[in-house]
């Protein structure tokens, strides 16, 4: 490719082709990398304020004891009808949240931005299937709404039976009779082939379309980070795509592979289902980890302190989070040994994640740091991960996890790791890449606010949630015995401070879009080394006509 | 500095987790931020072992903590303004990665005595079969020939008799005392899971197979559990109240619920304890009694 070289004088005249942002032609028919990640983007906000709605209706319902607020919704008919409606909420707050918010923010969205440009491709390697990966997913998102609607369980609507869909309360004609379910199936299906689709595209595009001199060692932590995600969702998502395809041939064509009465059985569901649930929760964070550790360097202004080590952190991660997947089912009566194994593999993953912890802090040891907005956001992650990860340890043990498993404990060990890590990752990327994407700088003030109203925000909500576990009080519960009612009244309040963080940022992105200040090539100095921070903001809409050429030592 | 304050404020919080209330036992306690009171040995040394764990979490939050202040306060842009370029250094590597596991093998250590103690169930001297349905629980003694079945006891009685709403059951099950019962959990629908925080127990309910554990009370009390895996519309409508009483106050009840009480003194029938000291493997929790008869 690279006798493209000679055309050198007439690169900046490719540029001029960028078709207008009104043409529906450019979004439906989308091969441009860039145009599908803001698609992800833009997609991932709008389902991420959906799933963050339903979140606010569990907490308003929880926030005192007794039924109330579900009851007087206008479409709850009755106690039951509120009782069956609560479950449902917390499906697809999960669901939603993980299938339509996370993963297509980092991988969709930062991931189609930045993979290609930090190689130095000027696109993905199959840029139609590419278009294909995203529009598949509101096709999906649209199953997933429809069968929130339609009747799941008699009449009551929506599947109610967990993001996990544990059979047999998800195959159980007494419990999920509607149509609802089946939806659900179909829709994780499209979103899994979605996931599958880009995974492909992006794995290939990393092994083949490196620019000249960029060897695997000298690849980008982010284009690291999204390579073994793309493995771990190339080799789960089957599992789940099958898993699924039992669960709705049980339902509807007579097969019997989770039901004890006709010789199958309940917990190969939990199995299947985890060997692909577990790499999943990798998969939702280790983007994060890349974009962490570019915006740690850039605003440290230093190098990634042991980039291989950070590198192959992450790979290792991924390979022993494909065997440890029964740590989420120590109580389905597994036996000695299996849960022997289980915790001792399980504790192992805790070294990896050390080695970035402290690799993150080495980096910025030494440095000169700038607590520009994305790194606010990149430091509170690392504390705030780093304490969602040792109430893992905890969690890892099964004698403890005896005490712990389905409590509260573990919503707040999984919101710690995922919704105050994954998510402070995604607006810490969001924060340092929107100056790229948009070409415009943002108000910092209004953006170091979002922060802090979010951190104080989501701390409130989730760190009672550990002394309701450790008090015994189950997950996915509507009612609760009064003597919770002081912790879960604290983490309502929570909520509602998060949501003013939530509306900041809105307000934060509307502000840019309006005031339009130029955010220039690269908006954070000599720090900010990687590919995209020599193209222009934002970036020519086909970039790398001719191929960069990259030197060792000038890139990590 | 604001930053800091609002990182320490959190870390005030975590050991807010340390500071304890007047515990009420066998149930929760309001604004309690702490395991409830242990009623078995195995609830003891799951706390002791979390009081092991929970330092340790502690401490190595508050050192990266530490860690993160210290590089914001010495290593900011007005403190140091020019960067230093190092990306290695061997030492510091290898210390992170030997010092946690060392302290991972640590947790391990106190870890697998624990399962294998909660996993070995011990000659049994009572055998109580739990089954779950939706949305209660059958709660038998097979060898005694008694079986209730435990229903929620309805918010107004509830409030009435001054015992917890949804906690307490219309009939609650007695245990005798200094006694190792074995408990057969299994399910006549969908997964359930029995639970009961005092006594350190929690075993899924699952449809064809039967899931053991144990538990020996030490204080005569109530104690309360609830259902811990997701079951549908009354999830948290199907709780478990046990009365942990005397021998003689046991047998009493026995006899008065028309079961034979000569068996309950007697230690349990020879099939009790699968071998002790054999591992029950995976699916091998199957039957040592006949699975899933309905209890109905």
């Amino acid at each position: 490719m690279s006798h493209d070289a000679a055309h050198t004088a007439d690169h900046h005249d490719h540029d001029d082709h960028r078709p207008s942002l009104w043409d529906w032609k450019r979004w439906v028919y989308s091969t441009n990398h860039k145009d599908i990640g803001t698609m992800y983007l833009i997609f991932a906000i709008i389902a991420g304020l959906i799933g963050g709605a339903l979140s606010g209706l569990i907490r308003w319902e929880l926030a005192e004891p007794g039924v109330g607020v579900l009851t007087s919704l206008p479409w709850i008919a009755d106690v039951d009808a509120a009782k069956h409606y609560y479950n449902s909420i917390v499906t697809y707050h999960g669901l939603i949240m993980i299938f339509f918010m996370v993963m297509p923010a980092m991988i969709g969205g930062f991931g189609n931005w930045f993979v290609p440009i930090m190689i130095g491709a000027p696109d993905m390697a199959f840029p139609r299937m590419n278009n294909i990966s995203f529009w598949l997913l509101p096709a999906s998102f649209a199953l997933a709404v429809i069968s929130m609607i339609v009747p799941g369980n008699g009449d009551y609507p929506g599947f109610g039976g967990g993001w996990t869909l544990y059979a047999p309360l998800s195959t159980s004609a007494t419990h999920h009779s509607g149509p609802s379910m089946d939806l659900l199936i179909l829709s994780l299906h499209i979103a899994g082939a979605s996931s599958i689709l880009g995974a492909v595209n992006f794995i290939t595009t990393i092994f083949n379309m490196r620019a000249p001199g960029m060897t695997m060692h000298r690849m980008p932590l982010f284009a690291w980070s999204v390579l073994v995600t793309a493995w771990l969702l190339v080799l789960s998502l089957p599992v789940l795509a099958g898993a699924l395809t039992m669960l709705l041939t049980d339902r509807n064509f007579g097969t019997q592979f989770f039901q004890a009465a006709g010789g199958g059985d309940p917990v190969m569901y939990q199995h299947l289902f985890w060997f692909f649930g577990h790499p999943e929760v990798y998969i939702l964070i280790l983007p994060g980890f890349g974009m962490i550790s570019h915006i740690v360097s850039t605003f440290s202004r230093k190098p990634i302190f042991g980039y291989l080590g950070m590198a192959y952190a992450m790979v290792a991660i991924g390979v022993i989070g494909f065997v440890v997947w029964a740590h989420h089912m120590y109580t389905v009566g597994m036996g000695l040994d299996l849960e022997a194994y289980f915790i001792a593999a399980t504790m192992v993953i805790a070294v990896p994640t050390g080695i970035k912890i402290f690799s993150w802090i080495a980096t910025m040891w030494g440095g000169s740091i700038d607590f520009k907005v994305p790194m606010l956001w990149a430091i509170g992650f690392i504390f705030l991960f780093t304490v969602g990860g040792v109430t893992g340890v905890v969690l890892a043990n099964s004698g403890v996890d005896t005490a712990l498993h389905d409590t509260y404990y573990v919503v707040a060990h999984f919101h710690y790791v995922l919704s105050l890590g994954a998510v402070f990752a995604i607006f810490a990327g969001f924060y340092y890449w929107i100056p790229k994407m948009s070409g415009y700088r943002y108000n910092g003030f209004l953006g170091g606010l979002h922060f802090w109203v979010m951190f104080v925000g989501v701390n409130i909500i989730f760190f009672p949630q550990h002394f309701l576990g450790l008090q015994g009080m189950p997950r996915r519960y509507i009612d609760y015995p009064e003597a919770f009612s002081y912790w879960n009244h604290i983490s309502s309040i929570g909520y509602a401070i998060t949501a003013v963080g939530v509306l900041i940022f809105l307000i934060t992105v509307v502000e840019m879009f309006i005031v339009r200040r130029k955010a220039g090539a690269n908006p954070w100095g000599e720090g900010a080394t990687t590919l995209e921070w020599t193209l222009s903001s934002p970036p020519p809409f086909h970039q790398f006509n001719e191929l960069p050429v990259i030197k060792p030592d000038t890139h990590h | 500095m604001k930053r800091g304050a609002l990182f320490a404020a959190a870390a005030s919080l975590m050991f807010a987790s340390g500071t304890a209330h007047a515990a009420l036992t066998g149930q929760p306690t309001p604004r309690g931020v702490d395991f409830q009171p242990a009623a078995t040995e195995i609830m003891r040394e799951i706390q002791e072992f979390h009081g092991l764990l929970l330092p340790i979490i502690v401490a190595i939050s508050v050192f990266v903590l530490v860690l993160l202040l210290w590089v914001m306060v010495r290593y900011n842009r007005r403190a140091n303004p020019t960067p230093k370029k190092f990306t290695h250094n061997m030492l510091v590597e290898v210390i992170w990665t030997v010092v946690p596991v060392l302290i991972l093998v640590a947790i391990a250590w106190k870890s697998f005595p624990l399962i294998y103690k909660q996993e070995r169930i011990p000659e049994a001297e009572l055998t109580l079969k739990v089954t779950g349905n939706s949305w209660f629980w059958n709660l038998e003694y097979p060898d005694q020939g008694v079986a209730i079945a435990a229903n929620l006891l309805p918010e107004d009685e509830a409030r009435a008799a001054g015992r917890p709403w949804l906690l307490a059951t219309t009939e609650p099950l007695l245990v005798p005392v200094d006694t190792n019962v074995r408990v057969l959990v299994t399910s006549n629908d969908v997964i359930h899971s029995f639970a009961i925080p005092a006594f350190g127990i929690k075993e899924d309910a699952i449809q064809g197979r039967v899931n053991e554990t144990w538990f020996n009370v030490e204080e005569e009390g109530v104690y309360y559990g609830q259902c811990s895996e997701l079951c549908g519309l009354n999830h948290a409508y199907m709780p478990v109240e046990i009365r942990a009483v005397s021998r003689e106050e046991f047998n009493q009840w026995i006899a008065a619920q028309g079961g034979t009480i000569a068996s309950a003194e007697t230690p349990a029938a020879p099939e009790a304890a699968p071998a002790a000291g054999e591992t029950p493997a995976a699916p091998a929790a199957e039957p040592a009694t006949p699975p899933a008869t309905p209890t109905r």
